[in-house]
């Protein structure tokens, strides 16, 4: 793990790659590392910190969406990246207002996050912008919100079944 | 962008990333299927030979070969797979979106019900990225006790995945044989636990109890008759033609390959990469036991299955050393404020029972902080990023489950290839539907 020494210097070898904006701050805690990025960097950070880093992290081992609420911006979208090398781990987060959710996307960089992107814009309706195949993976995909936001309402949606699906159809009108 | 379009699309997009939901649902469906193999110049446009034409079938969700409610868009020419679209979502009950209502404690439950055959994993996944939060250590004799039950698990797991895929392949033998030995292993932690699935066994600091009298005679008994069985599983297995053919060069992907998609996990270590986090990142006290990685060569089916045979005896070896080294001491942490004290304390100590009380009804308090911790589960590293905000309830819990990752290999394995290979690879690959679709 880098420590919090570490986690500066990236920050700079970063900001001296992807431009001065491109890291909004770092977080130090229970020895993890975090680089909070600026959304429209999102690429050329993970570019640098995959090809060009002096330390690179190779390998994404996570991709996922977070929830701020009541925090601004709300949704948070995290890259947690992998060195097999130096077995080191670097989280990178970036955040997104729910106004205007676009990310761009990494699948090019890291095929991996192919349904991990899904999976984000699916449950918290975060755009990512340039994915091949932007589709609703885990929810039905005529559903409609994107449940995993704060401010979705558990159970507050009927349990079809048979017998009552012809008295409820789109419910949700 | 059309008019339409841009009238459905979200407010600020900008244009650049329309959104999805804008066409109808039916359209968006037939896109999926033959347009682009159409479109892609596979086959020729006007007179097609009866082989090469391509019709896409739907394989499951409900089919017995897809391990769970898997479905499989494939595209078929004759009998070559030219394109495999992994429908998931079937199963997908929202645990990451209930745990946000349970206190911590209570999530464990939830947890443990994503993959249901490595629940050990995963509320050890969930358990120490708490305990990271928390800062809280937890004692000897709890990790020994975790390392036990989760190399058991194991080896229950990969012996259901050998019983499984085998009978998938059609030597329907292996089902009863190594179901045989997975009831060993569930008696166990039934005797442990009290519950044979899911055991809720992993607390947050410890485990929930200290195994009982006659465990360490009745789990070495176990050890003694498994490597003996996984002989009988290789000799009626290795020799066999039928199985050698339906294994050997099926699947092939590389290394490099494998890396990209993200993969882990044993499919990882039969394309020769020695990449475990048991040893590579130890967590627990893993680094206390001697134990091997074992490696494929080229990536197939056949490498992925001689691993996952090979992993069930080293695991069985780090289960022998674990007993036999197993500390005195406390099997959970004797902090009040996360653990439950002992029964025997509440009807004697006022202040035993006001915590007791304190941690069933409010739960403890988890301070603001964001982490992600992974593991080594059977099926690769198993990650679990926590979003605490203070109180006694996650904010956010999301885990990063290897067969979902590793899912999207499948493709990749099986374009260009036979139906009934793609069969074996999707049994080599050993995905669990509860834990991609959570």
């Amino acid at each position: 793990m880098p420590d919090a020494a570490g986690l500066e210097l990236i920050a700079q070898r970063v900001r001296a790659a992807a431009g001065a904006d491109a890291v909004v701050g770092t977080h130090y805690a229970h020895r993890q590392a975090m680089l909070e990025i600026a959304p429209a960097r999102v690429r050329e950070v993970l570019v640098h910190l995959r090809d060009h880093d002096e330390e690179p992290f190779e390998f994404l081992a996570s991709l996922h969406g977070v929830d701020y609420l009541p925090e601004e911006p709300r949704l948070g979208v995290h890259y947690q990246l992998l060195s097999r090398a130096r077995v080191e781990r670097l989280g990178v987060k970036t955040r997104v207002t729910v106004e205007d959710p676009v990310v761009p996307s990494v699948v090019d960089l890291f095929p991996t996050a192919d349904h991990q992107e899904r999976e984000v814009y699916d449950m918290f309706g975060v755009l990512f912008d340039g994915h091949p195949d932007p589709r609703r993976i885990l929810m039905p995909e005529d559903y409609e919100g994107h449940p995993q936001r704060r401010d979705f309402p558990i159970g507050g949606e009927p349990v079809l079944f048979t017998f009552n699906e012809h008295k409820l159809p789109r419910w949700y009108d | 962008m059309t008019d339409d379009e841009l009238e459905h699309g979200v407010a600020g997009g900008g244009g650049q990333a329309p959104d999805p939901l804008a066409t109808p649902y039916r359209e968006r469906e037939r896109s999926v299927t033959i347009d682009r193999v159409a479109h892609g110049g596979a086959a020729p446009s006007e007179e097609l030979e009866p082989e090469s034409e391509l019709f896409t079938i739907n394989l499951g969700p409900h089919h017995p070969a897809t391990h769970g409610v898997l479905r499989l868009l494939c595209t078929l020419e004759g009998e070559q797979v030219r394109e495999v679209k992994p429908i998931i979502g079937y199963v997908h009950t929202g645990i990451e979106k209930s745990m946000e209502t349970q206190q911590y404690w209570k999530a464990i439950t939830f947890v443990e019900r994503m993959d249901y055959l490595a629940y050990f994993a995963n509320a050890m996944s969930f358990c120490s990225s708490v305990e990271t939060l928390l800062e809280e250590e937890v004692p000897r004799r709890a990790q020994y006790l975790r390392v036990i039950h989760l190399e058991l698990n194991r080896i229950a797991s990969h012996l259901f995945w050998l019983g499984t895929s085998a009978l998938d392949i059609g030597a329907i033998t292996m089902m009863w044989w190594a179901l045989r030995e997975r009831d060993h292993v569930l008696d166990l932690f039934e005797m442990s636990s009290g519950q044979r699935m899911h055991t809720r066994y992993f607390q947050v600091g410890g485990v929930m109890d200290d195994i009982p009298p006659g465990w360490e005679r009745k789990c070495h008994e176990f050890l003694d008759l498994l490597p003996g069985r996984i002989d009988q599983y290789e000799a009626l297995l290795d020799r066999n033609e039928i199985w050698l053919q339906r294994m050997k060069n099926v699947g092939v992907v590389s290394r490099e390959r494998l890396l990209e998609y993200g993969v882990t996990g044993p499919l990882l270590r039969a394309a020769g990469d020695p990449w475990d986090l048991r040893k590579a990142d130890p967590y627990s006290c893993y680094d206390e036991f001697d134990f091997k990685i074992p490696v494929g060569t080229i990536g197939d089916c056949y490498d992925r299955y001689r691993v996952r045979m090979a992993e069930m005896r080293e695991s069985a070896k780090i289960v022998r050393q674990a007993l036999e080294g197993l500390p005195e001491g406390p099997f959970i942490t004797t902090n009040r404020k996360v653990a439950l004290p002992p029964r025997h304390e509440l009807a004697t100590s006022m202040e035993a029972l006001i915590h007791h009380f304190k941690l069933v009804t409010e739960g403890f308090r988890v301070p603001a902080g964001e982490v992600y911790k992974a593991i080594e589960s059977p099926r690769g590293e198993l990650g679990c990023y926590i979003l605490a905000d203070g109180s006694a309830k996650p904010a956010r819990v999301h885990v990063r489950d290897p067969s979902f990752v590793n899912l999207q290999a499948l493709a990749e394995m099986s374009e260009g290839g036979l139906l009934a290979d793609m069969i074996a690879n999707i049994a080599m690959l050993d995905p669990i539907l509860g834990g991609i679709d959570r």
